[in-house]
């Protein structure tokens, strides 16, 4: 199997938070911790688009490359996940996540600010699988159940996809066919280092390297 | 039993000073997803989960089709 993704349509999100509320639900994530939040472009503007932005576990991931205590790690499947015994709440990985994925639980003496929480892919943490230390730290682990993330899974337009990488790619290349429109997939970039239409080109065009408009 | 006394006492004091370890090293390795959950009613049926070895292909396979069938929706509409 190839690695694991996330695929967020623009063209079919309605903005539902749907997700957002299915991985809280799923996970018993605390209050003011949002692993998943719907975010709108161009709010108020005809042809506004929402997208269900959480952490896209990066292939290069910057929270692994700046966290001091080496708390991160990747499992076989790609997925990035984090030990919150080794985690130390400092927040660089909050600062250098592109996604804003990190959250940090506020509800400690004086509001201190405690161990990193992120969305795991439904995957659970380094705990024992299915075990309540586990579910208590990190949540539901759906893929060692044989399910996909609860936030894809119960999307009602099927916006957002996740799973492997070729599948959740094979299946939005057909929709955009199909409909001839919405192949921008934003985020997808950034995550896995893919160009693809709607993206600047990596270096400015020159005579001798044309501008292709970001088709690749 | 002044002996004792002194003993237990610094350890109830000193009990306050002791802490999980937090090593700042490799975290822990974590536990293949395909070895399953243990947990038969939390599991979905349709691949082994549990078996020894654990079969990763069979976990694969069941994610990818379970990938085709709830999120393809061209496949049930055509």
């Amino acid at each position: 199997m190839a690695r694991m993704k996330f695929v967020c349509d623009a063209e079919r999100c309605i903005e539902c938070n749907g997700c957002v509320t299915a991985c809280k639900n799923e996970n018993e994530v605390p209050w003011g911790v949002n692993r998943r939040r719907v975010v709108t472009l161009n709010d108020g503007v005809p042809g506004e688009k929402s997208i269900s932005v959480a952490c896209m576990h990066c292939s290069d991931a910057p929270c692994m490359a700046v966290c001091p205590v080496n708390c991160f790690y990747r499992t076989d499947e790609g997925v990035v996940l984090h030990d919150k015994d080794v985690c130390i709440g400092c927040g660089y990985c909050s600062y250098a996540c592109p996604f804003g994925a990190p959250q940090f639980p506020s509800q400690g003496t004086f509001g201190v600010r405690g161990k990193m929480d992120k969305c795991t892919f439904c995957a659970g943490g380094p705990e024992a699988n299915g075990s309540q230390a586990e579910f208590e730290k990190y949540g539901r682990n759906r893929l060692a159940e044989g399910k996909l993330p609860a936030c894809a899974e119960q999307c009602s337009t099927k916006a957002l996809l996740a799973g492997d990488g070729d599948i959740v790619a094979d299946i939005f290349r057909n929709r955009v066919l199909k409909r001839g429109k919405g192949a921008e997939v934003w985020g997808w970039g950034t995550a896995y280092g893919a160009k693809q239409v709607g993206q600047p080109p990596a270096v400015a065009p020159t005579a001798a390297t044309p501008a292709t408009g970001g088709k690749v | 039993m002044k002996k004792t006394l002194i003993i237990l006492a610094s350890l109830t004091v000193l009990a306050a000073c002791s802490d999980r370890q937090q090593t700042a090293d490799t975290p822990n390795k974590d536990t293949a997803p395909y070895s399953g959950t243990g947990v038969a009613s939390f599991t979905q049926p349709g691949w082994k989960a549990g078996d020894t070895p654990a079969d990763k292909a069979a976990w694969e396979q069941h994610l990818k089709a379970r990938m085709q069938y709830g999120q393809n929706d061209y496949t049930r509409a055509n």
